[in-house]
């Protein structure tokens, strides 16, 4: 049987109550003050990070957590070029699994490479999603409902909105099948330009493009980056109106209860004001660290 | 050549023939490639052969095929296409222009015409409207069509600029060429993996909205209509709203025509998750209502042909992720088993209508002589038997490529036999 993280669509509710649970034992051992004891739990495994788009804190958080559990550890960062990107993406993890590697985590800007990767390579070796393209990005949608469960409790009934650019957003797409499964209602807040069609129907979500409508009744506020070269191409006509309409501002933050998240990195004084980001509703920086603990509690699922 | 073909069902539209004659069927004989008699227990000293339960058509002609040569001969040679398209049983095909270098040029006709003498499936050549496919400066459409081409399209990308097909039109009007347009606004489509909709939304994968398809249909209806007198042709139309727009312009008496290709009427969006890249085409697979769309746009005439768009594609250039790989599927060697097993078994056409579709009317569209099954005519014919069950595999591919979300598909019906003139080929 393959074990793979590709997705959080089709994770078992099961598996993932059981990957929060031990993310929070995890928490609690990195949360001990002085040095980290090492587990020798992947003892003899070899893991490859695959970072063929750009990322610093997903590919540190994957680092440490296989580290601490005592993994050797190869990161790679292949610059990608244009052209037959698939075919290098092959060859290079057909190569590295000739060196004998257990476990790859991959990330790529194209959706769907960590499973057509998974699909080519024998059954004994592992793939983790690390962020495909627009598609998923499971171990953060985890992390995120792990820092939500710990927050807010139990989340069945729990409403989460999700605000900003979903259309080319992995981490909304993850949130929204994991949440559900975890009982909560999920909200999608974002222009119409940046709304996928037919959202409502596939994920079984509601929608709207007014943040005000959501403000009195969420739970959770979950703000996505805005990405600049978005307004070059015509989906918002500038970051002013995109802070007056999409942003938390300080003065939406008092009519609000929520907690706060933001899968990072942040663009301050756009979605979040600094002071709401290192503020008491944020759970920004416990996201952070619930990280790598997640990623420790994945590694071990796998490999269990 | 001389041959014998005993107990066949005879379909010809041009002639209203369908003869039967129950149980027993027609004999036809054919004598230096020549239909010499149609008739009862004909007895004849020529090589026979038994075609009971058999159907026997003028010559299945599929006017969109990518045979690649010249520049790009590791996909496919004008040979291995031929062949495939002769195991398929198409005795004729149109092949694109969007070959290295493309065809734009009188010397690139005769290439390719002197590639494919003497082959079983005759073939028709389509020239570029605008050079090199650029989209800029004409084609020379009469030294093309002095050439023998009769029909020019940009396929692969469609013309931009209003102002330039507006030119375009104009021209091509002086030599009658048929103008076929590959419909793909592709302001709306940069970077598209697949249909806009449900499934891209879902994996999160950049999509080809249907509207950046109508949009060119409808610009291109309108700038014919306003030049007057031109031949316009919709290449695989996918979306209800283009055959919409194809239907209304030809309910206003405008010679617009349009083709549509098997993957667009036997598959959807949803094929992108079970066979990744195999199921990656342009204009890409859409829904079920669009399909539902193409098979009413069949039964009522306003799609005129069923061509296959056959693109073969090397092994790598699929073997990728689902934004870097390439578009496409050969289609010559599943085109007329799922013609029969999705339209024709299943009652949305009638056998007339099939071979409306698959032969008479992409001839008449190229200019190219009727096919007759009649004494005196050159034998010209498709044999199928349209009740055979079978799983189509990969051993039954004669095209260079490989590249089909079909192979373990189970069909009803296959092709037995392609005859032209002097030359027959039976499967095995």
């Amino acid at each position: 049987m393959r074990k793979d993280l590709l997705s959080t669509e089709h994770l078992p509710v099961e598996t993932a109550l059981r990957l929060l649970d031990r993310s929070d034992y995890y928490l609690d051992l990195l949360k001990k003050p002085g040095p980290f004891q090492k587990s020798k739990l992947l003892e003899g495994r070899t893991i490859a990070n695959l970072f063929f788009e750009p990322s610093t804190r997903t590919r540190t958080s994957f680092e440490l957590a296989e580290r601490r559990l005592g993994a050797d550890v190869v990161t790679l960062t292949p610059a990608v070029s244009s052209l037959s990107k698939g075919e290098s993406i092959l060859d290079t993890i057909l190569v590295l699994e000739a060196m004998k590697v257990d476990a790859f985590v991959v990330r790529h800007n194209v959706s769907g490479v960590p499973q057509f990767l998974s699909e080519r390579l024998p059954e004994y070796v592992h793939v983790i999603n690390a962020g495909d393209g627009v598609h998923e990005h499971p171990t953060q949608a985890l992390l995120d409902a792990a820092e939500l469960r710990a927050a807010l409790g139990d989340l069945k009934g729990k409403r989460v909105a999700i605000v900003g650019d979903i259309l080319h957003s992995r981490v909304a797409r993850s949130n929204a099948w994991l949440l559900k499964k975890l009982g909560a209602h999920i909200t999608f807040v974002a222009p119409e330009t940046l709304m996928p069609r037919e959202t409502r129907d596939v994920f079984g979500i509601e929608t709207t493009h007014d943040l005000d409508d959501v403000l009195n009744s969420a739970d959770a506020i979950m703000m996505l980056r805005i990405q600049m070269e978005r307004q070059a191409r015509g989906f918002f006509p500038g970051i002013e109106e995109y802070r007056a309409l999409f942003g938390m501002t300080p003065e939406r933050m008092a009519r609000s209860k929520a907690v706060i998240l933001h899968p990072g990195p942040i663009n301050h004084g756009i979605e979040l004001e600094s002071e709401t980001v290192y503020g008491e509703r944020s759970l920004v920086l416990r996201q952070v660290k619930r990280g790598v603990a997640m990623r420790m509690a994945v590694l071990e699922w796998i490999f269990n | 050549m001389n041959i014998v073909l005993h107990n066949a069902h005879l379909i010809d539209v041009s002639l209203k023939l369908s003869r039967k004659l129950d149980g027993s069927g027609v004999d036809l004989e054919i004598r230096d490639g020549i239909i010499s008699r149609i008739g009862k227990d004909l007895k004849s000293d020529f090589e026979s052969r038994d075609l009971t339960g058999a159907i026997v058509v003028p010559g299945f002609f599929d006017m969109h095929v990518h045979l690649r040569e010249p520049g790009q001969e590791h996909k496919e040679t004008i040979e291995t296409g031929l062949d495939a398209a002769m195991a398929g049983g198409f005795t004729g095909v149109c092949c694109m222009p969007n070959t290295e270098p493309p065809i734009s040029d009188p010397f690139v006709v005769s290439y390719i015409k002197e590639k494919a003498a003497g082959h079983l499936v005759d073939l028709a050549i389509c020239g570029t409207m605008t050079k090199d496919r650029k989209g800029e400066e004409l084609a020379p459409m009469a030294a093309l069509a002095k050439a023998g081409v009769r029909m020019i399209s940009d396929d692969g990308a469609a013309v931009r600029s209003a102002e330039v097909m507006r030119r375009v039109f104009e021209y091509a009007k002086m030599f009658d060429l048929l103008v076929t347009q590959h419909c793909e606004e592709h302001s709306m489509t940069v970077g598209a993996a697949m249909n806009e909709g449900r499934i891209s939304t879902k994996l999160g994968l950049p999509g080809w909205p249907s509207v950046a398809e109508e949009i060119i249909i409808a610009r291109d209806i309108l700038l014919a209509e306003y030049v007057g007198g031109v031949r316009y042709h919709v290449a695989h139309v996918s979306t209800k709203g283009g055959v919409r727009l194809i239907r209304e312009a030809k309910a206003r008496g405008l010679a617009v025509s349009c083709e549509v290709t098997p993957h667009h009427f036997t598959l959807t969006e949803e094929a992108i998750e079970q066979h990744g890249t195999m199921a990656k085409m342009c204009p890409p697979l859409r829904t079920q209502e669009d399909i539902d769309a193409i098979i009413e746009g069949l039964r009522d005439g306003t799609i005129d042909c069923i061509a296959t768009d056959h693109a073969p594609h090397a092994a790598q250039e699929k073997e990728t992720d689902m934004v870097s790989a390439a578009v496409g599927i050969i289609g010559l060697e599943t085109a007329i088993p799922l013609g029969l097993t999705h339209l024709v078994n299943v009652g949305h056409l009638t056998f007339a209508q099939y071979v409306e579709c698959c032969s008479t009317n992409p001839r008449r569209l190229l200019g190219l002589p009727k096919i007759q099954i009649k004494e005196g005519e050159p034998a010209n014919l498709t044999i199928f038997d349209p009740q055979k069950k079978w799983k189509f595999s990969e051993s039954d591919i004669r095209s260079k490529s490989r590249n089909t979300p079909f192979i373990g598909r189970e069909l009803t019906g296959r092709v037995i036999g392609a005859i032209n003139r002097t030359q027959m080929h039976w499967q095995a």
